[in-house]
């Protein structure tokens, strides 16, 4: 049962007043996306639910698997299938997804991996907002891989990074988290949904090569191999395995396998910042003082920076949109111009030791920390700037 | 002398040898599959082997399929996005012991209660070859392992037993001796809609035997073939004859709704329920 309506705007446009979490699975829907494997988890399971219904409704399909390793492990069997897949979950479950995320960077399977952040470690704060999941998104799983993660700070944003999510993630052969948190997931605002000529939606490059002469993980094309998909018809027939392999996809520990091999992964994303990395900036242009956030206590700044410098304080916000790969140029440009840096985050400090990193020396850095699970406020982002 | 199958199934770039002991039965099992493979007539394109982590989860490197090596214990639910994604396919899972009931022991369990279309080929040598011989859930009591120096205290798992009571539509049991016996179940299993899981017991001469002293492959080959008792003898023995046994034949040949089925009945369903939105 869903528990809001779309409508359509006089231009044609579906709009609507929704949660964050149906904003995402109307976006993703919109997105093409035809697959959905999950398990229920607060505060993300709105998504599923809304799939469930919808998925079917558009020849796509929906399914509730045992456990949040196995949706994690279904996407990645359906993407294979040439199918756009999503799941969502939150902390536990992000927690239990990781050795499967970590396949997906191996063999550059697309799929979008949704987590709605609550308070943790363990099982923590269950309903409540949190921040906490920051590092685990660039390093949960293990060993040496790349990520793109985007983080919204409003349900239209979600709406917009989903389907940003979903092209970055076939564009690049990669998968892509979007790390939204108990607020943006549950707050209602307005979306208007892009026509689907609007939305620049990007299919994963195929093949073109004769059978004989196709590879799984084909570099003579550039940094992003060709995909295609189990049941391909052209007979193209081919091997993937989480092991360290070679371009046809079958393992191998020799050196000069495994290196290029690794360096291609992290080239395809690192050689592509300029397209990857999004952030928004606020009257950073004469700011004395500047908040850097993301997710939804990017919506708190904005209200300190409003009431600040109705006060005469001159505060800049700056939105890291994409969270991973980290925004170091912009942070390093800031750094050197603005003195009093603010790392506003509802967790301990997780993201202020990139900020440090990034700024390499300049400003002084000061994190504002909040990690009861309650909301920040404006004012009190403002004791902290005084 | 039988007729060479299985070369025309191999890779042609995949160079060998395989990953496989002398004396493995896991070939042997694979050479089966294969020849069912082939006299059901399948084209090649249109099928999908997943497999998981361990010795037989090698096998889908070797044959010219597309093929999915995944992580430890979930090559079922990675098959299972691969089914849902395109239905058309024909998904074969190759698992081992621990791989399907340790680690991917609630996958199993679901898969045969959800009768999902994928046909499951889970060779039990009652141990963990890979890592160096530690114990599996389906390893005897009394037996030694790496992990279990002063003989194992769990209880083994009926595999079979164990499917039928999850719900799987087909489940048949045979070993690495019994070739056209386990080929003919591959058939009718591939053949059969819905979850299908044929257990093919085989044995491990390098890890097994240095801890059991079960001696070669020739040996524990003759053992298997020894061991065997049909399913119909069986009904009539007592559980203190058959506990040296391993009672061979099909456990389960139902006809419930594969999930494949179901979800299309309910995606038209879906379809007809769908409104567009109201202009404002």
């Amino acid at each position: 049962m869903l528990f809001y309506k779309l409508y359509k705007d006089k231009d044609g446009r579906k709009v609507g007043f929704v949660q964050g979490n149906e904003a995402c699975a109307e976006a993703a829907l919109a997105a093409g996306v035809r697959f959905f494997a999950g398990y229920p988890i607060t505060p993300s399971s709105e998504i599923a639910q809304v799939l469930a219904e919808k998925l079917p409704m558009y020849g796509g399909r929906f399914i509730q698997m045992e456990d949040e390793i196995a949706a994690m492990a279904a996407i990645i069997g359906a993407s294979m299938t040439g199918v756009k897949t999503l799941t969502a979950t939150s902390g536990p479950g992000f927690s239990l997804k990781q050795e499967n995320i970590g396949y997906a960077c191996m063999n550059e399977v697309p799929c979008l991996i949704v987590n709605v952040q609550r308070a943790g470690p363990s099982t923590g704060l269950p309903t409540q907002v949190s921040q906490g999941d920051v590092m685990q998104t660039r390093w949960g799983t293990h060993g040496d891989h790349p990520i793109v993660v985007y983080s919204p700070c409003s349900v239209e944003e979600t709406a917009e990074l989903t389907i940003t999510a979903i092209n970055t993630s076939e564009k690049y052969r990669t998968p892509v988290i979007l790390l939204m948190d108990e607020t943006v997931a549950h707050m209602r605002e307005k979306i208007t949904l892009p026509h689907e000529s609007e939305m620049k939606l990007f299919n994963r490059t195929r093949a073109t090569v004769e059978p004989s002469d196709f590879r799984s993980f084909d570099t003579r094309f550039g940094d992003v191999p060709p995909f295609e998909p189990y049941g391909n018809e052209k007979g193209y027939r081919f091997h993937i395995t989480g092991l360290n392999h070679d371009e046809n996809g079958f393992p191998t520990s020799r050196q000069d396998e495994v290196v290029p091999y690794m360096d291609r992964i992290h080239r395809k994303i690192y050689n592509n910042l300029d397209d990857i990395i999004k952030v928004k900036e606020w009257n950073t242009d004469d700011a004395d003082f500047l908040l850097i956030a993301f997710g939804t206590t990017v919506r708190t700044c904005l209200g300190a920076m409003e009431k600040g410098r109705k006060k005469g304080l001159k505060i800049g916000v700056l939105q890291l949109i994409t969270v991973w790969p980290f925004a170091d140029k912009v942070v390093a440009r800031l750094a050197k111009k603005i003195e009093n840096i603010f790392v506003v985050e509802l967790n301990m400090g997780q993201i202020i030791n990139e900020v440090s990193r990034a700024a390499a020396g300049h400003g002084k850095i000061k994190g504002i920390n909040k990690y009861d699970g309650v909301f920040i406020t404006p004012d009190e982002i403002l004791t902290h700037l005084k | 002398m039988m007729e060479d199958i299985v070369h025309q199934y191999l890779r042609p770039k995949k160079k060998f040898p395989h990953v496989w002991c002398p004396g493995c039965g896991d070939g042997v099992v694979m050479n089966s599959l294969i020849r069912a493979i082939h006299s059901l007539k399948i084209s090649r394109d249109n099928i999908v082997m997943v497999s998981g982590i361990g010795c037989s989860s090698r096998a889908p490197v070797y044959f010219d399929f597309c093929s999915l090596h995944s992580t430890h214990g979930r090559a079922l639910p990675f098959a299972t996005g691969v089914k849902l994604g395109n239905p058309k396919l024909t998904v074969i899972v190759i698992s081992g012991d621990g791989d399907a009931t340790a680690i991917g022991g609630n996958h199993f369990i679901h898969a045969c209660r959800r009768n999902i279309d994928l046909k499951m080929v889970l060779i039990n040598n009652n141990i963990y070859g890979m890592t160096g011989g530690q114990y599996s859930p389906t390893m005897p009591t009394g037996a030694y392992a790496a992990t279990a120096p002063y003989g194992n205290i769990d209880r083994p798992f009926d595999i079979c037993k164990l499917a039928v009571a999850a719900g799987a539509n087909y489940v048949a049991r045979s070993t690495a001796f019994h070739t056209f016996q386990i080929e003919k179940y591959f058939k009718e299993a591939i053949m059969k809609p819905g979850f299908a899981v044929i257990e093919a017991m085989t044995a491990c001469p390098s890890l097994y035997s240095f801890y059991n002293k079960t001696g070669k492959g020739t040996d524990m080959m003759k053992a298997l073939k020894d061991r065997a008792i049909s399913i119909e003898s069986a009904a009539n023995m007592s559980p203190e004859d058959l506990k040296e046994k391993i009672v061979t034949g099909i456990f389960a040949n139902g006809d419930a709704k594969p999930y494949t089925v179901a979800y299309q009945e309910l995606m038209e369903r879906a379809e007809r329920s769908r409104v567009d939105e109201e202009s404002i």
